[in-house]
This record gives structure tokens, C-alpha cells and sequence, in this order.
């Protein structure tokens, strides 16, 4: 999935001490729409704000696999069940390709896991709310997904090359995803009086979270110029909010579906949709560990390390040395 | 700590200790992942997968990389055992794409002009 509402550093503009010949033959090279390879010089912000974006992206795939696994014990069916299956598993793949797209900017692995244990790294906020119903499950792999897609098409046409490969691969599953996630809503939405109003209720539950998915609006956010620049950032999150909205809330509207928000409407003029703004204190006291799920997230995820330990410690030879993936 | 999944509540959740918990290389090294679609295919890099031996590696790629699509065949090696020119180099590939070396191009050779030219110029003669 899924990388929405990306925090990235403050810039440091005087910290830094990037020759500046360099530094403009590297704007050259992105602004003639050329990648940018792993053993490239790059500017010491660019490499910062890459890895912390790719690293909570990954982060965000491995985290966010968790509300939808709990499920896939108590998923419908016997299809229903092999799909989640599948989906986890991608979103797994998901986390590994980022990691390594990571790593090419010299950071670990190991480094990348234990900064989100610590809560140093941060993750998509969605991950913090609980899949309470099999039809927040629709909720997830439909909306959550096609949030995801949106983002992840976004970024993929960046600067930096190894993230765009991962990119490439991952939006190809992610259609997957949005087309299961939208088979399951719909079945819940043209059934029973029973199954609709489960669905309804899932839908008023994380509307929120959905509205926050691709960050604070950007009237909020002064440090994405350079980023932009930098095709670190390729969009802003308000305009990734209004194509979001613009594809999917007809899609729930025709089901006869309501969003939880009575100010939500298409402004025919502007073209723009209309909104409440989302309670974004809410937005800070999730990412900042307050959330509903924040701290089971982390402890399942310490769990996993804890309990893969001894298998990796057994497969270990003796001679390991650290390299750092090329491409 | 009550969770909505019955099979967490059933685990003892750890603590987080906090500082290092995974040791660098705990996740083993990187092996870089060839793809051979179908049978008479070039190998194509796809990415790589952490391992930490060969036979692992394949495994791991092959969950990681023949999920979906054709394949069949992957081939893994060392990241490390992997020797690349520099992309700052790559100017010194260039006179394989100029002008200057169309000799070696079969673009580099025309005849059809001469032909026309000749037979042109022949056609009285040869009636
Ligand atoms: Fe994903
Ligand atoms: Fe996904």
C-alpha cells in the first residue's frame, strides 16, 4: 500500500555544505527529467529526505499489513480468504523492495526496524485504527489502497531511480488490491439491510483517517519548494486529496453509500471539491503515538523480530559482510 | 493491552527495550535477482533480496520476484560480487552512439542512390 502523509525533516539550509558546482549539475540532471543512480553524488539534504520518505513508506507496507492480517483468519470464504492472503503477502513484498530502495542511500535494514520500534521512524497514520469489521476490511483495500495508488503513481514518476523501479513493480500489484477491495465493498453494498449498515458504519469510522491519508493541507507545509524541485515530492498533498476525492466519492455515492461530512461536495465552478477539514490535532496526537493502535502495531512487529530470531541466527554463516544493494 | 484480533491477545506482547534491537547484518546480506521470462530470455535484473546464502537467496526471490508474471528461471549473486563502471563515466560510452562511428553501423553504408544512378544512366545502353 501505501505511503500517504509523508513528514519530512525540516531542511537545513545552512548545515549543509554541498559544492555548489555539483549541486547544479545534479538540478540540471533532474530537471532535464534525467534518474538519479545510487552512487551518483547527491545533496546531502536530497539523500536525508529520500531515505526518510522511502523508509516510512516501507515502514507503512509492513505496519499496514497487520489491521488487514488479523482478518485473515475470520475472512468469508474460502476466495476471500486466498485474496487477503495474497494481499498481505504482496504488501510484505511491498516493505522488502522499499527497504532495499532505502538501503541504497546507506542506511540498514537492521537500522531502518529498529528506528520504528523505537518510534524514532514514523508510518502511514491509517495503520493506527483497527479493522474492528469484515467491512472495514473493504474499507481498507478499496479506499485505503486506491489513496495508496495515488501516491504511489505520484512518486514513481520522482528523481531517484531505485524507488521508482520499487514504484513501478508495486503499482502493478496494487491493482489487484483496489479491484478485490472493491468486489468485497460492493458485495456488502448491494446485500442485505444488515451488510449495508455494516458497511456504512465502517465507512463513517474511517473517513477521517482517509481524509488525513495524504498529510496536512499545504498551506501547512513551507519545506516542500526544494522538495519539489529536488522530484522528491511531485505533488502536494492537497492536490493528491482533491484527485482522490474526485475518482472515488462517486464511487461510493452511487452505491447509495453516504460520507460522513455534509459540507463534501464537487464545486462545479472551481472543479474543486469542497470539504471539512479533517480534525488535524486528531492527525498529530495518532503520529506522535497516541492512537488507538499505535502501540500494538509496535509490540506485534517487536514480537515478529523477537520470535524470527532465533531462525535467522540459525541460518547464519560465517561470513557475512555488510554490502549495500546496487541498483 | 486487549486487542480486536483474539490470536494477539493470546500472545505475551514484549516491551519495546529500546536502543539497538536488531544488530547490523542480523538480516543477513543482499543478493541482486536476475528474471528470465521465458526460455531463450536474457536474465533482467529485477532488485534484490537479503539473504544469507545463495539457496536462501532463491527462495526468497522467488517469492519476492515469481509471484506473478512468466518466469523460469531467476539466477541471485552477491551484491557484492557485482562490478559496475561509475554512471559518472558515462560519457565514455559515447562514441558508440555518435556520428563519428557510423563506419561500424550498417547505416553508415548506402547504396540504393548508386544503384538508381547507375541503372539510370545505363538504360540506354542496355536496351
Ligand atoms: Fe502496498
Ligand atoms: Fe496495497
Amino acid at each position: 500500500m501505501y505511503g500517504g502523509g509523508y513528514i519530512f525533516d525540516k531542511l537545513q539550509d545552512n548545515q549543509v555544505n554541498d559544492d555548489p558546482e555539483k549541486l547544479l549539475l545534479f538540478e540540471e540532471r533532474i530537471a532535464r527529467g534525467e534518474k538519479i543512480e545510487p552512487r551518483d553524488w547527491m545533496p546531502f539534504d536530497y539523500r536525508r529526505q529520500l531515505i526518510r520518505l522511502i523508509e516510512q513508506h516501507a515502514h507503512s507496507e509492513i505496519i499496514g499489513a497487520l489491521p488487514e492480517g488479523t482478518w485473515i483468519t475470520r475472512a468469508p470464504g474460502f476466495k476471500r480468504k486466498l485474496a487477503l492472503i495474497a494481499k498481505v503477502q504482496d504488501e510484505i513484498g511491498h516493505g522488502q523492495l522499499l527497504y532495499s530502495a532505502a538501503e541504497t542511500l546507506g542506511k540498514s535494514r537492521e537500522n531502518m526496524i529498529n528506528d520504528l520500534l523505537n518510534g524514532k521512524s514514523k508510518y502511514s497514520n491509517v495503520f493506527n485504527y483497527p479493522a474492528e469489521t469484515w467491512a472495514d476490511v473493504t474499507v481498507i483495500g478499496f479506499l485505503i489502497d486506491a489513496g495508496a495508488i495515488i501516491n504511489q503513481i505520484t512518486n514513481s514518476k520522482g528523481s531517484y531511480a531505485p524507488y521508482c523501479r520499487a514504484l513501478e513493480r508495486i503499482c502493478y500489484e496494487e491493482s489487484f488490491h483496489l479491484k478485490q477491495g472493491h468486489e468485497g465493498l460492493v458485495f456488502l453494498a448491494t446485500g442485505t439491510f444488515v451488510q449495508r449498515e455494516m458497511l456504512q458504519d465502517a465507512l463513517n469510522r474511517w473517513w477521517e483517517p482517509i481524509m488525513h491519508f495524504f498529510g496536512p493541507p499545504d498551506k501547512a507545509s513551507v519545506h516542500s519548494e526544494k522538495l519539489m524541485k529536488w522530484k522528491v515530492k511531485m505533488a502536494s498533498n492537497d492536490d493528491m486529496r482533491q484527485e482522490f476525492l474526485n475518482t472515488y466519492v462517486p464511487k461510493i455515492w452511487e452505491l447509495g453509500l453516504t460520507l460522513p461530512d455534509p459540507k463534501l461536495k464537487k464545486n462545479t465552478e472551481t472543479n474543486k471539491w469542497e470539504y471539512t477539514e479533517p480534525n488535524w490535532e486528531t492527525f498529530w496526537q495518532v503520529i506522535n503515538g497516541n492512537g488507538p493502535c499505535n502501540k500494538e502495531r509496535l509490540k506485534v512487529r517487536m514480537w515478529a523480530e523477537e520470535h524470527g530470531r532465533w531462525v535467522r541466527d540459525a541460518l547464519k554463516t560465517n561470513q557475512l559482510t555488510q554490502s549495500v544493494p546496487l541498483a | 493491552m486487549s486487542s480486536l484480533d483474539p490470536r494477539i491477545n493470546r500472545l505475551e506482547l514484549p516491551q519495546i527495550p529500546g536502543g539497538e534491537i536488531l544488530k547490523n547484518q542480523e538480516h543477513w546480506i543482499t543478493y541482486e535477482v536476475f528474471h528470465i521470462k521465458k526460455r531463450g530470455d536474457h536474465p533482467v535484473h529485477v532488485g534484490c533480496v537479503h539473504a544469507p546464502h545463495p539457496d536462501l537467496a532463491l527462495v526468497f526471490a522467488k517469492e519476492q520476484y515469481g509471484r506473478r508474471l512468466a518466469c523460469v528461471s531467476l539466477w541471485v549473486c552477491k551484491s557484492s560480487d557485482i562490478h559496475a563502471f561509475s554512471m559518472e563515466d558515462e560519457d565514455m560510452f559515447y562514441s558508440a552512439v555518435s556520428d563519428e562511428k557510423k563506419y561500424r553501423d550498417a547505416s553508415g553504408f548506402k547504396v540504393r542512390d548508386k544503384i538508381n544512378k547507375f541503372k539510370k544512366g545505363n538504360s540506354d545502353a542496355l536496351v
